[in-house]
């Protein structure tokens, strides 16, 4: 039985190619899902992503971003202190966003009179923020300095120790503020 | 009678190569669209009370010592926050 070596080998070679570049697609994929707002980044402009609510002006302040939403427990936990952190430094030149990823609008405003507070909240019904962003679990707080860049992220919340931790961050970023 | 004429010539791979690229690209499709992402701002069904495994305290207990008595396995079942992914 004798075959030309290219009657193995075309077969081998599409086989391979294509092969090849299926692999090389489902390497990038990961890559593309993981990619999020990395510090050193601009703040995303809120006032083009459709959000729900009102934006407070940011312009020259110290930015906080907090991911939440009403099924999230220790989101719920982290309100008081966040309500207080809004309370403390508000008048500093710091501002809070709230960001509500609730699908339905009626979850977040349950959850909004129940946990009253004063701080603004937005809720990102179409997903952009949250898809551009990128927050790797709820709660998740973005701090941005006031030229805007993201300066650090600080996922999860776990009591006292986040508590302190943001307050360290915003006294750090509240001095860069220009009066 | 000549057993070389029951052969084919080639293998069959090499007679019909469109087969074996649609295959490939059929497999690759498959695997790379057969999987998607549940991002941690969409999991509020997951974190839903009934998506604990903790939720009937009886039922556990009765489980675990289930487990214990028949497969000497305890513990283990330490996870929090159900399948919301927070904290």
């Amino acid at each position: 039985m004798n075959m030309s070596p290219l009657e193995i080998s075309l077969p081998r070679r599409q086989f391979l190619r294509t092969s090849a570049v299926g692999m090389a697609l489902m390497a990038t994929t990961p890559l593309g899902w993981a990619a999020g707002l990395q510090p050193g980044d601009t703040l995303p402009d809120l006032k083009s992503l459709q959000l729900e609510g009102t934006v407070p002006d940011l312009s020259g302040k110290v930015v906080h971003l907090d991911f939440w939403a009403s099924w999230c427990v220790p989101c719920r936990q982290s309100f008081p202190v966040l309500e207080n952190l809004h309370k403390t430094y508000g008048s500093k030149g710091y501002v809070l966003i709230g960001v509500s990823m609730d699908e339905r609008q009626p979850d977040m405003d349950r959850f909004l009179k129940k946990n009253p507070v004063s701080f603004a909240t937005v809720r990102d019904a179409h997903e952009k923020l949250a898809s551009k962003v990128r927050p790797p679990g709820m709660p998740t707080s973005y701090f941005f300095g006031p030229e805007g860049r993201l300066d650090s992220v600080h996922p999860k919340y776990e009591g006292e120790a986040t508590r302190k931790k943001y307050v360290e961050i915003i006294e750090r970023l509240l001095k860069t503020v220009k009066a | 009678m000549n057993l070389k004429n029951l052969l084919p010539l080639q293998p069959a791979c090499s007679s019909r190569p469109g087969g074996m690229v649609l295959a490939a690209v059929a497999v690759i499709i498959g695997l790379g669209t057969g999987c998607t992402t549940v991002e941690p701002w969409q999991r509020r069904t997951l974190s839903d009370a009934t998506m604990r495994g903790d939720r009937d305290p009886a039922g556990l207990l009765l489980a675990e010592h289930m487990w214990f008595s028949r497969e000497a396995a305890a513990g283990g079942r330490g996870v929090g926050g159900g399948g919301c992914g927070c904290n």
